[in-house]
C-alpha cells in the first residue's frame, strides 16, 4: 500500500526534474555582444550584428523590433569581389558553437526604420529559437548602437 | 650642323623620358601591389561626371593632384559599404600626412532612394573628408560601366537591395587608374599599396 504511492512520488520528482531540465535547456541560447549601426537622419535601413549560441542543435527563426517596420535576417556572400545580399528563411544554431552575425555573412537588416538610431542608444531585439524538440522561445536582447564608421572586429588585426 | 641639333633634341628627348621612367609616372608602367591589383594597364572610370551634395559637377580632373579612391555603394547595405568606407577612413588614418592626398569618393548606386544631403552625412560621419557623389539612373549605369562595376537590383519584399562589386580603384595624383582594392583586404594591408601609388607619383 505504501510502496506503489513511493513509487508514484519517485516517478513525480524524476518528471518533475525533467521538466525542470527541459526549462532549463530551452532558455539555453545565449546572445553576445549585440550592436546594431548608428544611422544619419532620413536613412532608412540599419543592419544588427551579434553572436548567438544554442546548447543544442536550434534554428533561429526570427528577429523582431519595435525600431523597424520589417526585420530580416539576411546573408551577405562575395564572389570575385561582387557583393549579394539575400534574406534568409531562417539560421541553424548548431549546439555549442558559436554563429556570428557580423557585416561578412549573415547580420539582422532592420528596414523602415522608426526614428534615426543615434549613436549610444539600445535597440530591442527579440529573438525567437526553435530547439530540436521544437520548443519554441524568446531571447530579449539591448543592441547598443554604435557609430556609424565601427569597425567590426573580425577586421581589426 | 642640323644632324647634330636634332640628335642632341632626340638625346634630351631621351633623357627626360627616362627620368619620366624613373619616377615612374609613365602612364604605362606597371606597379607591384603586395596586396591589391595592379590596374595601370587599364583605361577604365576616365570620363564620369556626376554630382557632389551641392549640385557641383565632379570629374576626375576635379581631383587632380590628390590620390582619389572610388568606391561604388549605397546607403541601405549594413555590411560591405559602411566597412569598406570605415577601412578607408582608417588606411587614410594609418598614412599619416600622405593620407592627406587621399581622395575618398562614394558614388551611390541607389541614387533613387540616396538623396544628395543624406548621402553626403553619411559619408562624412566616415570621415569629414569623403565626397559622395551621385547621378541619374543612367549617369550612374554609365560611370558603373566606365569602372567595370557590376550592380543589380534583386527584389526583397515589396523593397529591393542591390549586389554590386565592392572594389575600391585607385587613381595616383595625374589621374592615371593604378589600384585595385578588394574588400577583403585590412585597413593596413590597403594602406601599404596606397603609399605605394604615393611613391611613384
Amino acid at each position: 500500500m505504501t510502496a506503489p504511492s513511493f513509487q508514484r512520488i519517485k516517478q513525480l520528482a524524476l518528471g518533475l526534474s525533467l521538466i525542470g531540465l527541459g526549462f532549463q535547456a530551452s532558455a539555453q541560447t545565449e546572445v553576445h555582444d549585440a550592436w546594431v549601426r548608428a544611422t544619419v537622419a532620413g536613412q532608412p535601413s540599419t543592419g544588427a550584428f551579434m553572436t548567438v549560441q544554442a546548447d543544442s542543435d536550434s534554428t533561429l527563426l526570427s528577429v523582431q523590433s519595435p525600431a523597424a517596420k520589417t526585420v530580416q535576417v539576411h546573408q551577405m556572400s562575395m564572389k570575385d569581389d561582387v557583393m549579394k545580399m539575400g534574406m534568409v528563411e531562417s539560421v541553424a544554431l548548431p549546439a555549442g558553437k558559436p554563429v556570428t552575425f557580423d557585416p561578412h555573412g549573415y547580420h539582422v537588416m532592420l528596414i523602415d526604420l522608426t526614428a534615426q538610431v543615434k549613436e549610444g542608444d539600445k535597440v530591442p531585439l527579440t529573438l525567437t529559437v526553435k530547439n530540436a524538440k521544437g520548443e519554441q522561445e524568446t531571447i530579449e536582447v539591448q543592441a547598443e548602437a554604435r557609430a556609424l564608421g565601427t569597425m567590426d572586429h573580425s577586421k581589426m588585426h | 650642323m642640323s644632324t647634330l641639333y636634332t640628335r642632341r633634341t632626340v638625346l634630351r628627348g631621351m633623357s627626360l623620358l627616362s627620368l619620366g621612367l624613373l619616377a615612374g609616372c609613365d602612364d604605362s608602367s606597371k606597379l607591384s601591389f603586395k596586396y591589391g591589383k595592379d590596374l595601370s594597364d587599364k583605361i577604365m572610370g576616365r570620363t564620369f561626371k556626376l554630382k557632389d551634395a551641392d549640385g557641383e559637377t565632379r570629374m576626375l580632373t576635379s581631383y587632380r593632384g590628390m590620390m582619389p579612391m572610388i568606391f561604388f555603394g549605397f546607403t541601405q547595405c549594413p555590411a560591405v559599404c559602411p566597412t569598406t568606407l570605415a577601412r578607408a577612413a582608417q588606411a587614410k588614418k594609418l598614412m599619416g600626412r600622405d593620407g592627406e592626398k587621399l581622395q575618398v569618393i562614394f558614388i551611390t548606386l541607389d541614387p533613387e532612394r540616396d538623396t544628395p544631403q543624406m548621402l553626403d552625412k553619411y559619408v562624412k560621419s566616415f570621415d569629414p573628408t569623403f565626397e559622395a557623389l551621385h547621378g541619374t539612373l543612367e549617369e550612374t549605369a554609365a560611370t558603373a560601366k566606365e569602372f567595370g562595376v557590376f550592380f543589380e537590383k534583386v527584389p526583397n519584399g515589396d523593397s529591393y537591395t542591390l549586389s554590386h562589386t565592392a572594389t575600391s580603384y585607385v587613381f595616383d595624383s595625374r589621374g592615371n587608374l593604378r589600384l585595385g582594392l578588394s574588400a577583403s583586404l585590412t585597413a593596413q594591408e590597403c594602406a601599404e599599396d596606397l603609399l605605394t601609388v604615393m611613391e611613384v607619383c
